[in-house]
């Protein structure tokens, strides 16, 4: 009798669960929208961290200057025309009669406080300050119009504004938790606040007074779901009506569900790989027996090239990643600002690869260990491994080695340079080549910051003159010119070898539209039903 | 009782510091935080003004030093990524935590204990093989395979549940939670079962074992001899009995489910402590791992105090006084 009773409150349990099933599970209102966003949103304060994830929420509550479309152009933000005036001066003509949420009114002032908050921002682990630090002097020539001087010509400060949000001038001293809590969440943006539940969820409340294009969603919720499998399964469940960074893997099985529409364009992150060029005897380049080499082969460029030539890019984009990345052979696809048509992913050729590798005088290779994230970038670790057994075919054993990238960055980087041979990605938020050029291949120099991500270490004063030239000229037919010079210079001779780009793929419910942006930005007020 | 109670917490303090010196050194040494959470765009000069708003360019001995010298203040430190205090984003965390954790402790307790004690009371039965079966899956599959497998079905097929998040939450006796509203409990029930499915398991099995050991005990046939009814025997005789070994799984499992809920609350995306110190780990957030972990331990601490405390309430033969702890 009483194993009755057992048997009945074990069952209780599952009844129990029953009763949670709701009488309608999925859909929300029309004019809801969901988004199941990849990366973890550390603040609301959007001089806080530059962090993609942060930018991406702070797109929604505030404008900045100058704007970017899907492909990185510049297009009107807050400033409705820009133009230089000399070398050293930039003037804005701002956007009249636009509101922040809380009502008041936008003009320059808001600009100059927005500007000086940014390096003033305490506690900061990334500012912004690398934006504005060129501007010397602010000038308000009327509420609506603005110069800033530089001490040396910058023709890419629209680009650098592009970047930087305009908070309200009262939120000129508000500390980041006000920005957290919603008390100086205040921007002029298409949406305003409702609520940040850290980890969780950001809900935001279209801005009926938006001075562009009104939203089609009157309530947008954020929603935090890091976890790929998770983040396609809550589209799958209709839990959310659009997911960024769709993994790879799900790829084909959301391509055949009908329910589903994907949106897609090349990224403006290209991964590569970097050669120590800096040392004489680098840590993991050996002879086949296991001996430090008494010098450095990656210093030679027709080293780099074998090992370029070695590689078969389609084959990784085709087979890790299930046809979503495109070969590369630049910094930057095809269309970008100052991305050279020269420069075509170079094609397979062991032949080739061998002969250089001899005419380099290492008729029999060499041995060597390849290092890289496993955490970092889409299939990291699987594009490495593919890598290996490739390198291994043209002579140069090659071992691979990945890490978590807490640890790998931190030791790649200055002022360890733990490696011989790394894998890194450089993704261009400028959407035009001098800012790749600068970072990665100039020779690392703190006082201009030139070369802070140059971890191999490549340095060629003829590429360094070209740059500086091109980084001097206003002139946007100039300087592109000088643009192409310098990168068809620096990856003429594999200062870094580029593999593929990345695609970004948004997938949504099939009666949504997406422009797939190319800086990997989620963006509701672009999400649009189908009609 | 109160002086083994003090010299447990003496003896906690300890623990703490030593644990904080090896953390704190620990993570020094996996690498600088500031090339992880540093836009990639950032120059030098940048680099280097992050690296002393953060206190980062000290030498490390220093860095201990300020860091020990606050926490004495109570002040474990800013996130520094976050620049909340890293107690408070810890605090924040805790509630969405401890609901689901003591969710899946009870489903463990009450779905585990009676399906447990059931068959070890009819061993031979079939329903008794079927639950020692689906024990052993509890067991072996994996929490990750598991949690998708219930999202699939009873989300993405079935459309029954949420997949993802917590749900709203509900204030009830001053206590925020999602456990007092329809839609927070709809969102607890994947998650919360994912999470109970081995605790389910092990409490099966344990609560079977102790069954067949005391049924064979003298006390039950002398009970029964007695004239006791059986259902007496077992609620209240062998029940207390079997508890023992129940209680001290009971209270490690419910620790490691707080302190380390890592894999469910990722797939299921629940905002808790388990996924904010992976994360931390991750960017090498030192001020959030090292309070975290100091948590964790004054937390593993109190709930080791706790069971042997219940210990003697259960078992009249333990004395405290004489308990070498």
């Amino acid at each position: 009798m009483f194993f009755r009773i057992l048997r009945a409150v074990a069952l209780l349990g599952v009844v129990g669960c029953a009763g949670l099933v709701p009488a309608d599970g999925r859909g929300a209102a029309a004019q809801d929208l969901v988004i199941g966003l990849q990366g973890s949103i550390t603040s609301l304060d959007p001089h806080f961290q530059a962090l993609g994830p942060n930018n991406n929420v702070a797109a929604h509550l505030f404008d900045r200057l100058v704007h970017q479309d899907e492909k990185q152009r510049l297009i009107p933000g807050l400033a409705t025309e820009w133009k230089s005036l000399d070398e050293l001066t930039w003037e804005f003509r701002l956007r009249r009669g636009v509101k922040f949420h809380d009502g008041s009114e936008f003009d320059a002032q808001d600009v100059i406080a927005s500007y000086k908050r940014v390096p003033w921002v305490p506690n900061s682990p990334s500012s912004f300050t690398g934006f504005v630090r060129p501007i010397v002097e602010s000038i308000i020539v009327d509420a609506h119009t603005l110069r800033f001087k530089t001490s040396v010509p910058v023709p890419l400060l629209p680009v650098m504004l592009s970047a930087v949000n305009i908070v309200n001038r009262k939120a000129v001293e508000a500390p980041t938790a006000d920005f957290n809590s919603g008390k100086a969440a205040i921007g002029t943006g298409p949406f305003r606040f409702v609520e940040f539940v850290a980890n969780d969820r950001v809900v935001l409340l279209r801005n009926d007074q938006y001075w562009g294009i009104r939203p089609s969603w009157n309530k947008v919720m954020l929603k935090l779901i890091p976890n790929n499998a998770a983040r396609t399964a809550a589209l799958l469940a209709g839990d959310v009506q659009m997911i960024e960074a769709v993994p790879s893997a799900d790829l084909p099985r959301l391509r055949a569900n009908k329910d589903l529409a994907l949106h897609r364009i090349t990224s403006s992150r290209v991964i590569y790989l970097a050669f120590d060029q800096a040392r004489d005897q680098t840590p993991f380049v050996t002879d086949k027996a296991g001996a430090l080499l008494p010098n450095n082969p990656l210093k030679d460029p027709r080293v780099r090239m074998a090992i370029s030539k070695a590689i078969n890019r389609q084959g990784i984009v085709e087979r890790v990643f299930e046809g979503d990345a495109i070969a590369a052979g630049g910094l930057l696809p095809e269309g970008a600002f100052g991305a050279s048509l020269q420069l075509r992913p170079e094609a397979l050729d062991q032949d080739g690869a061998r002969k250089l590798l001899a005419q380099a005088g290492y008729p029999n290779g060499f041995a060597m260990t390849i290092h890289g994230p496993s955490d970092r970038y889409p299939n990291d670790e699987r594009v490495l491994q593919a890598i290996g057994p490739m390198l291994v075919r043209v002579g140069i054993d090659t071992k691979v080695e990945t890490r978590p990238w807490a640890t790998y960055a931190s030791t790649a980087s200055s002022p360890s340079y733990a490696y011989s041979v790394m894998l890194f990605g450089w993704g261009s938020n400028t959407g035009e080549v001098s800012d790749s050029l600068r970072a990665l291949l100039a020779t690392p120099n703190r006082d201009k910051g030139m070369g802070a991500s140059n971890r191999g270490r490549y340095s060629n004063p003829r590429f360094d003159q070209i740059l500086d030239r091109a980084l001097g000229t206003i002139d946007d037919q100039l300087r592109v010119g000088h643009l192409l010079d310098a990168s068809e210079l620096a990856i003429g001779e594999n200062g870094i070898v580029p593999l593929y780009y990345q695609v970004n793929t948004w997938a949504t419910r099939r009666e949504l539209s997406y422009a797939a942006r190319q800086d990997e930005q989620s963006l509701a007020h672009f999400v649009r039903p189908l009609r | 009782m109160t002086v083994f109670i003090i010299r447990r917490l003496m003896q906690s303090a300890l623990v703490l510091f030593v644990m904080s010196l090896i953390v704190f050194f620990g993570v020094y040494a996996i690498g600088d935080p500031i090339e992880i959470f540093i836009s990639p765009e950032a120059d030098q000069m940048e680099r280097e003004r992050a690296k002393i708003a953060l206190g980062l360019d000290k030498p490390v001995v220093e860095q201990y030093f300020a860091f020990l010298m606050a926490a004495i203040r109570g002040d474990l430190g800013r996130s520094f990524v976050f620049n909340i205090p890293s107690i408070t984003l810890i605090l924040q965390r805790m509630p969405a935590t401890l609901e689901l954790a003591l969710s899946a402790l009870a489903l463990g307790v009450f779905l585990g204990l009676p399906l447990g004690m059931y068959a070890g009371y009819r061993p031979h039965s079939v329903a008794a093989k079927a639950i020692m079966a689906i024990s052993i899956l509890g067991f072996s599959l994996p929490t990750f395979w598991v949690g998708l497998m219930l999202i699939m079905v009873f989300a993405v097929n079935l459309g029954w549940l949420p997949s993802t998040g917590r749900g709203e939450t509900g204030t009830f006796l001053g206590i925020t939670s999602s456990l007092f509203t329809i839609d927070g409990l709809r969102h607890l029930a994947m998650p919360a079962l994912n999470l109970a499915l081995f605790k389910i398991s092990l409490i099966i099995r344990l609560a079977r074992a102790g069954m067949r050991e005391n049924m064979l005990m003298d006390y039950v046939k002398f009970a029964r001899a007695k004239g006791l009814p059986m259902r007496r025997v077992v609620f209240v005789h062998i029940f207390k009995n079997i508890l023992i070994p129940i209680v001290t799984v009971i209270g490690l499992e419910l620790g490691s489910t707080i302190a380390f809920a890592v894999v469910t609350e990722s797939i299921f995306a629940w905002p808790g402590m388990g996924k904010l110190i992976i994360d931390s780990i991750q960017r090498l957030d030192r001020p959030v791992i090292v309070a975290y972990l100091c948590i964790i331990v004054f937390m593993f601490i109190i709930i080791n105090l706790l069971v042997d405390i219940l210990y003697s309430v259960l078992d009249p033969r333990v004395r405290l006084s004489e308990a070498k702890s």
